[in-house]
C-alpha cells in the first residue's frame, strides 16, 4: 500500500519538487564517496581473480571483458545498491522512526499534509532516479579499477583492456545492469519508509527498525536480484 | 436522546448510547464512539457535543481516553463504533485523503509539542501556509503575528532544541493557530511546566477563546488550568486574563467532562464539578 501510494502521488498535486531534490542530494550526493571507492576496489579485487584464473588457460586479455561483464551486469547494481542500502534505507528508518515516535508524524497528518506525499515519494523518486546514476559511476569506477591492476601488477595494455572491456558489452547487458538499480531503488526506499512510519516504542524502536529496514532491504536486493536476473534472460534471450 | 447538557447538571452513569443528530450547527459531535485497543476498552460509547466558541474541558486519570479524543476528532484514529462529526462533516466517514481538506480547519497542540525538529520555529509555524502556496511576505507577516501572540517573537531563526519546555509549547500554539483555525485542540499544554508558565500557557488559550472565539477541546490533568479557564477572561485593556467576579453575568463558555474508563461520568460546568458528590471525582478534585 506505501510503495504504491508513493508511486501514486508522482501522478497528482501537490507534488514537493524542492522535497525531491533535497532528497536526491541527500541520497546521491551523499552516497559518491562510498559508491566509488567500493566501485574501485571491487573492479580492481575482481581483475586480481579473474586473472589468477584466466592466466591458467592463457587467456589473460580476456581480463577486461570479465571485469566489464561482471560489474555492469551483476555487481555494479548489487553492490551499489547494498551500499546505498546500508546507509540510506537506515537513514530513512531512523529519521521517519524518530519522526513517529515523536509524533511529527500525526503532527504532519494534523496540519493537513501527507506522509506519503511529504516524506515517502521524494524519497521513493530520488532512490530510484538517483541509484540509476550512481550505479553507471560504480560501473565505471570499478572497469577502472580494473585497468589499474591490469597495468601495474598484469602488464597488461590499457588500450586492449578497455577496448575488450567496451566492445564486449552489449545492449542486453546495459539494459539488464540498469533496469536493476531502478528496482532497487524502489526496494531500499519502500523498505525503509516502511520500518522507519512503522517504528513504535521510543528510541529502542528507532533503533530496532533502522536495523530491520538494512537487513529486509538487503536480503530483499539479493533475493530479487537472482528472479530478475533470470527473468531478464528469459525475455531478452541467452546472453 | 440524550443531549450532552452545558447546563451544570450533572450526568453520573450517564446513559451514552442513542442518536445526538447529524453534527450540523455544532464543532464537534460525538455519537456513542467506541475504541479498543485489543482487550483495552478505550472508549465506552461515549456521547458529548461541542458548541461554537465553547471550550470543553477533558479531564481524568492517565489512561482513560481524553487523548484518544482528540486523535478521533482529527480522524488521526478511527473509532471501533459510533459516529463523529467535525464542522458539520462525519470524520467517520471520510477517507484518509479527504480528512486533509478539513485538518486544515482545526488546529492541535500535541502534549510534547511534536514541533518538526530540521526545521526552524519560523519553519515550523508557517508549515500550513508553505503548503498552502501562500505568497511569501504573507507567510513572514503572519508568522510573526503568530509568534508575537505567543510572545515568542525574537525566536523565529532557532530550531526546536533550541527551545525550553514552555517555549516549544507556545511555539505549537503559535503552529496550530496561524491559519485561524474554527476549532483547536489542545493536549495537555501546560504538562510538565513550571507554574508561571503553564499560567502563561492558560492566559494563551483564554485569550484564543475570548479574542477569537475558536471552538476548543482542552485535555488536561491540572484542574487549575481547568477553573482558570473557566472563572478568567481576557481583558483587552490589561492586556492580559483577569479574574471575572463571582456573580457577574458573564459566560466563559468552558464546560467540564471527566472521563473513567473510557465512559463519560461527568459533563457540566465548572460550579456543578466543583459541587458533585460523586466519590471519583471527589477523589480526583482533591487529589
Amino acid at each position: 500500500m506505501l510503495s504504491w501510494r508513493g508511486l501514486a502521488n508522482l501522478f497528482s498535486q501537490p507534488r514537493y519538487l524542492g522535497d525531491i531534490l533535497q532528497q536526491m542530494d541527500t541520497i546521491g550526493v551523499g552516497s559518491l564517496q562510498i559508491v566509488v571507492l567500493t566501485g574501485f576496489f571491487t573492479g580492481a579485487v575482481l581483475a586480481l581473480q579473474s586473472a589468477n584464473s584466466l592466466a591458467r588457460f592463457g587467456a589473460l586479455s580476456f581480463t577486461g571483458q570479465l571485469v566489464s561483464m561482471s560489474m555492469v551486469r551483476e555487481l555494479g547494481p548489487v553492490l551499489t545498491s547494498l551500499m546505498v542500502a546500508g546507509r540510506n534505507a537506515s537513514g530513512m528508518a531512523s529519521e521517519l522512526g524518530s519522526m513517529q515516535v515523536t509524533e511529527q508524524i500525526d503532527a504532519m497528518r494534523a496540519l493537513g499534509t501527507d506522509p506519503s506525499r511529504k516524506l515517502v515519494t521524494p524519497r521513493l523518486t530520488a532512490t530510484m532516479f538517483m541509484l540509476f546514476f550512481l550505479t553507471i559511476l560504480s560501473d565505471l569506477v570499478g572497469l577502472a579499477g580494473g585497468s589499474v591492476i591490469a597495468l601495474l601488477l598484469l602488464r597488461l595494455d590499457l588500450n586492449e583492456y578497455w577496448t575488450s572491456a567496451w566492445q564486449t558489452l552489449r545492449y542486453a547487458d546495459v539494459f539488464m545492469g540498469l533496469i536493476k538499480p531502478v528496482l532497487f531503488g524502489f526496494i531500499i526506499a519502500t523498505v525503509g519508509c516502511y520500518y522507519g512510519l512503522s517504528a513504535k516504542g521510543g528510541t529502542q524502536g528507532v533503533g530496532r527498525a533502522t536495523t530491520q529496514a538494512v537487513v529486509v532491504a538487503s536480503v530483499l536486493i539479493l533475493a530479487v536480484d537472482l528472479f530478475v536476473t533470470r527473468l531478464l534472460m528469459v525475455l531478452l534471450g541467452p546472453l | 436522546m440524550n443531549h450532552a447538557s452545558h447546563d451544570g447538571t450533572e450526568h453520573p452513569g450517564t446513559e451514552q448510547t442513542g442518536t445526538i443528530h447529524n453534527g450540523t450547527g455544532k464543532a464537534v459531535v460525538f455519537e456513542n464512539v467506541s475504541l479498543h485497543f485489543d482487550e483495552l476498552v478505550v472508549l465506552d460509547g461515549l456521547s458529548f457535543e461541542l458548541e461554537h466558541g465553547a471550550t470543553k474541558v477533558l479531564l481524568g486519570a492517565a489512561g482513560s481516553g481524553k487523548t484518544t479524543i482528540l486523535k478521533l476528532t482529527l480522524g488521526l484514529l478511527r473509532p471501533d463504533g459510533g459516529r463523529i462529526f467535525v464542522l458539520g462533516q462525519e470524520v467517520t466517514a471520510m477517507r484518509e485523503t479527504e480528512l486533509f481538506e478539513l485538518r486544515r480547519r482545526i488546529g492541535m497542540v500535541f502534549q510534547e509539542s511534536a514541533l518538526f525538529d530540521s526545521l526552524s520555529v519560523e519553519g515550523n509555524v508557517a508549515f500550513r501556509l508553505l503548503e498552502e502556496k501562500v505568497p511569501e511576505a504573507e507567510i513572514h507577516r503572519r508568522v510573526l503575528e503568530a509568534l508575537r501572540f505567543v510572545e515568542l517573537e525574537n525566536t523565529s531563526t532557532l530550531f526546536p532544541a533550541e527551545l525550553s519546555g514552555g517555549m516549544r509549547r507556545r511555539v505549537a500554539i503559535a503552529r496550530a493557530i496561524i491559519s485561524n483555525p474554527e476549532v483547536l485542540l489542545y493536549d495537555s499544554p501546560t504538562a510538565g511546566l513550571d507554574p508561571v508558565t503553564s499560567t502563561t500557557i492558560v492566559e494563551l488559550l483564554v485569550k484564543q477563546r475570548d479574542e477569537y472565539k475558536t471552538s476548543a477541546l482542552l485535555v488536561t490533568h491540572r484542574l487549575q488550568d481547568a477553573f482558570t479557564m473557566a472563572t478568567h477572561r481576557f481583558g483587552h485593556e490589561q492586556n492580559k486574563m483577569v479574574l471575572v467576579p463571582p456573580g457577574t453575568n458573564w459566560d466563559s463558555k468552558t464546560s467540564f467532562l471527566v472521563l473513567k474508563d473510557g465512559k463519560k461520568i461527568f459533563e457540566g460546568s465548572a460550579a456543578a464539578i466543583a459541587n458533585s458528590e460523586d466519590p471519583y471525582i471527589r477523589e480526583y478534585m482533591t487529589a
